[in-house]
């Protein structure tokens, strides 16, 4: 059933979040790097610029409906990065089109961009307009924000002054202020102690509980198999098998185990 | 909110959108450029001051050996020498910018001229504050202040634009290479020396009948800046119109050649 609805759909449907359709992305690599000015200035007079390119992803088509919990498998260099970095608008595809319904989460690193001179009030509006937040949003959500990251007097500190746990409480409690449509979960959450993430895990389940559409990307193969319904197998950029996460998991096991 | 890639503005406009839709962005960004600027330390706005003013003494300690006192040299030298200072230092400041952003683009989709915008206009800011000491070199220089000065912010607008243009020119080009991070100060060194920041207009004028200055790109804006402040008249139109293309040409070409390449930033790894 779900294999065949993918091939078949060529615009977004009603309840679409995600929707792929034919996309490609080719990154041009240099046959020798070349990372100076100088050099390509030179290799340009003597016209020696050569281009390898490859495919990093190639005709991916993909639907996710709203609320679903949809995993990616694969290995180191399949292309799941890609897949992500074109999903989040990062990287405009080379072919295709990329349709999106709704705000997306963040890719980023817990609390780049934060300022180790402003205060912990600076750095919350600095990085949650990063986030492409409104000023209006982010006052109504500081008291939240502060509360949630367990920061307390130190507020007014200059981040300098955190401890590393601080400092990553306090950029997951920014990041994850606000429910987003479309939440992407890369690698499995490590901020701050046990008890912590404990309250990480819960704001995220809350998300999902909350209609949020999930995607999952795992190296454990049982963790797609419990917490997805559907999954795709990528692999050399194009998909393998996109089923079930079941059918996936056990396509990929004994793809793993040749 | 629905995102589509294919149907997408040009890349220049589609920017100029994603730039007045991220502008609480913007603000915040140079907020931080300046706080954080003057936060650690002492005296703080006072060094923006103080730093030209302190240049521009040594300049005509120096020089006023070397030329037969050129009239109004002190606050001529001054005038130049912000005017140089906000070009030079907002353009390398908005390059490493990018530099750091490219973190961050690799992970968030932001717009791409975000960071060179606000650092230019942080830049704004500092130069505004430097015009304090040349309203005190004019005072000592008992040369006064005419209506003309009331065309100054017209003038900011052409060093404004005229600034962004090369920065985003120099940022683009210092992503795909990072080497020419190093090359720019170099260049930037030679362009001073070509352009009568430090030197009077009189030496310049006697070099291949002026074709230096007419070449030179920045000479229309340092210019328009000095005749409004302290030659104090309102210059002849083609002054105004080789300002306002210069400055607003650059502009565009610098928009269009970031915007065209930005796509491929995140492409660049």
């Amino acid at each position: 059933m779900h294999t065949m609805s993918n091939n078949s759909i060529n615009e977004p449907q009603q309840d679409s979040t995600i929707f792929l359709n034919k996309v490609s992305v080719k990154y041009r690599i240099p046959n020798e790097a070349i990372n100076t000015f100088k050099e390509y200035i030179i290799r340009l007079v003597q016209g020696k610029i050569n281009h390898r390119s490859f495919w990093a992803l190639k005709d991916i088509d993909l639907e996710i409906k709203q609320g679903e919990i949809f995993g990616i498998l694969g290995r180191n260099g399949a292309g799941k990065s890609t897949l992500l970095k074109v999903i989040s608008r990062i990287l405009i595809p080379t072919e295709g089109r990329v349709w999106l319904k709704g705000n997306i989460s963040p890719l980023l690193q817990l609390g780049a961009g934060f300022h180790p001179e402003l205060s912990g009030r600076e750095n919350i509006f600095l990085n949650a307009t990063l986030l492409g937040r409104k000023r209006e949003e982010i006052n109504e959500k500081l008291e939240e924000i502060i509360t949630f990251a367990e920061i307390g007097d130190f507020i007014e500190a200059p981040l300098r002054t955190y401890s590393s746990g601080m400092q990553a409480r306090l950029g997951f409690a920014v990041a994850s202020a606000w429910t987003p449509d479309i939440l992407i979960l890369d690698e499995v959450l490590s901020v701050g102690d046990a008890a912590f993430q404990d309250k990480c895990l819960e704001r995220m389940a809350g998300f999902r509980d909350s209609g949020a559409t999930v995607l999952m990307v795992s190296h454990s193969i049982d963790r797609i198999r419990t917490t997805c319904e559907r999954a795709l197998w990528l692999d050399h950029g194009k998909i393998q098998v996109i089923d079930l996460a079941d059918e996936v998991c056990n396509a990929y096991t004994e793809f793993l185990s040749i | 909110m629905i995102y589509d890639s294919t149907k997408r503005k040009h890349p220049a406009i589609e920017e100029l959108l994603a730039l007045f839709r991220y502008r609480d962005l913007i603000y915040q960004l140079v907020r931080r450029d300046i706080v954080a600027r003057y936060k650690r330390s002492i005296l703080g706005v006072a060094w923006t001051m103080l730093n030209p003013l302190g240049t521009m003494l040594i300049m005509v300690v120096v020089f006023s050996h070397v030329f037969d006192r050129a009239e109004n040299y002190a606050a001529y030298v001054l005038g130049g020498l912000i005017c140089w200072t906000m070009f030079s230092q907002s353009t390398s400041m908005a390059m490493n910018s990018m530099v750091w952003g490219s973190q961050l683009f690799r992970q968030i989709y932001l717009p791409r001229t975000s960071f060179v915008v606000s650092t230019i206009l942080a830049s704004m800011v500092n130069f505004i504050l430097s015009l304090v000491p040349l309203g005190l070199i004019l005072l000592i220089s008992k040369i006064p202040i005419k209506p003309s000065a009331l065309l100054l912010p017209v003038s900011m607008i052409f060093l404004l634009a005229f600034s962004l243009g090369v920065a985003l020119l120099v940022s683009s080009l210092a992503a795909f290479f990072p080497d020419f991070a190093d090359l720019y100060p170099v260049l930037l060194t030679a362009w001073m020396y070509l352009t009568p920041i430090i030197m009077p207009l009189d030496f310049y004028r006697e070099i291949l009948n002026g074709a230096l200055l007419y070449i030179n790109p920045f000479y229309y804006i340092v210019n328009i800046f000095r005749i409004l402040i302290i030659d104090g008249f309102v210059p002849h139109l083609q002054t105004w119109v080789a300002a306002a293309v210069t400055s607003f040409g650059m502009l565009v070409i610098g928009w269009l050649f970031f915007c065209l390449k930005s796509d491929s930033f995140a492409y660049h790894v």
